[in-house]
């Protein structure tokens, strides 16, 4: 292992994982004091299934798996559809229920009015979930951000662990062919609370 | 700003320890860097640092994990594999880039 040179400021790579020493002694018996610190965990349960709550758990769950952490992700209830092969490309967003909803292309007509959020009535009216979703994609099209089932396979190429509900899975009569192929089981939710042991837990 | 120094090669980095300028990176500060998180560059090792150096030099930023997939055809899983634990940030830095600021 390469001597880090004094005064040299790096960036925090994570801990180094240490050769083994050969210091002559042959005492196989040492055991250390300390256990190494595993990675740190992370995990992530998805219960919703609009488009706008798929991406939280798949840019947070990507960004962790990018700093070294290892991630899970417990799909249940609605969120179940994002592992869905049959509905996690046509997941969609309604401005019904979402007073955050606001457009910025609006400022445009009045200085202002991008700051002012969308009648709620507005989200009932035919083809306006289709319209913003469309939107939704769009943007986030242009910010580079992959769709959702592209994002899946992103996610399982960096190692990520996904798992469905089997209540929902039961409810829901699905079919395990329709899960996303990275998936790793379809457990209970007990098993999930031994599976996520010591990690950090992010309800989505 | 601080200044490291390595097997008489200098160069300024930001506090976090990232290059600052691009044009004080060499190859040969890429090999002694690499040496420090106990990675041996081979060709599979300098392909995505070449990636990055040309396609941040067009754009102007250090390219994310994604694009190195969309744009320069690498495999995310071979990425990991190469320089695991933290495989964008370890590759910008040999690199001699900026830390990725993009979020995907």
């Amino acid at each position: 292992m390469t001597e880090i040179p004094a005064g040299f400021t790096m960036p925090d790579f994570g801990p180094r994982v240490a050769a083994p020493t050969t210091t002559g002694t042959t005492d196989s018996q040492f055991v250390p004091t300390v256990p190494p610190p595993g990675p740190r965990k992370m995990a992530f349960i998805c219960s919703k299934g609009n488009l706008d709550m798929a991406y939280p758990a798949l840019i947070m769950g990507n960004a962790a798996l990018g700093e070294g952490c290892e991630v899970h992700i417990f799909f249940t209830f609605w969120g179940l559809d994002i592992i869905n092969k049959k509905l996690n490309h046509k997941l969609q967003f309604t401005l019904t229920g979402n007073t955050a909803m606001h457009m910025p292309q609006l400022g445009r007509l009045r200085p202002g009015l991008e700051y002012r959020s969308m009648p709620q009535q507005l989200g009932g009216l035919p083809g306006m979930t289709a319209f913003a979703t469309r939107m939704m994609k769009q943007q986030m099209a242009d910010l580079e951000i992959p769709d959702v089932p592209a994002f899946l396979d992103l996610l399982a190429a960096a190692g990520a662990h996904f798992y469905a509900c089997k209540l929902t899975f039961d409810m829901m009569k699905m079919i395990e062919a329709d899960l996303h192929d990275a998936t790793v089981g379809v457990i209970s939710a007990a098993d999930f609370i031994e599976i996520s042991e010591g990690a950090q837990i992010v309800f989505i | 700003m601080p200044t490291n120094t390595v097997k008489g090669h200098t160069f300024e980095v930001n506090d976090e320890g990232f290059f600052i300028n691009r044009d004080q990176w060499s190859e040969e500060l890429a090999v002694e860097l690499a040496a420090l998180i106990d990675v041996e560059l081979d060709e599979a090792h300098w392909a995505p640092i070449r990636f990055m150096r040309q396609d941040s030099a067009r754009t102007g930023v250090t390219p994310t994990l994604r694009r190195l997939q969309t744009v320069g055809g690498f495999d995310v899983k071979e990425l990991y594999r190469l320089y695991p634990g933290k495989p964008v940030k370890k590759m910008a830095w040999l690199a001699g880039l900026p830390k990725p600021v993009g979020c995907v």
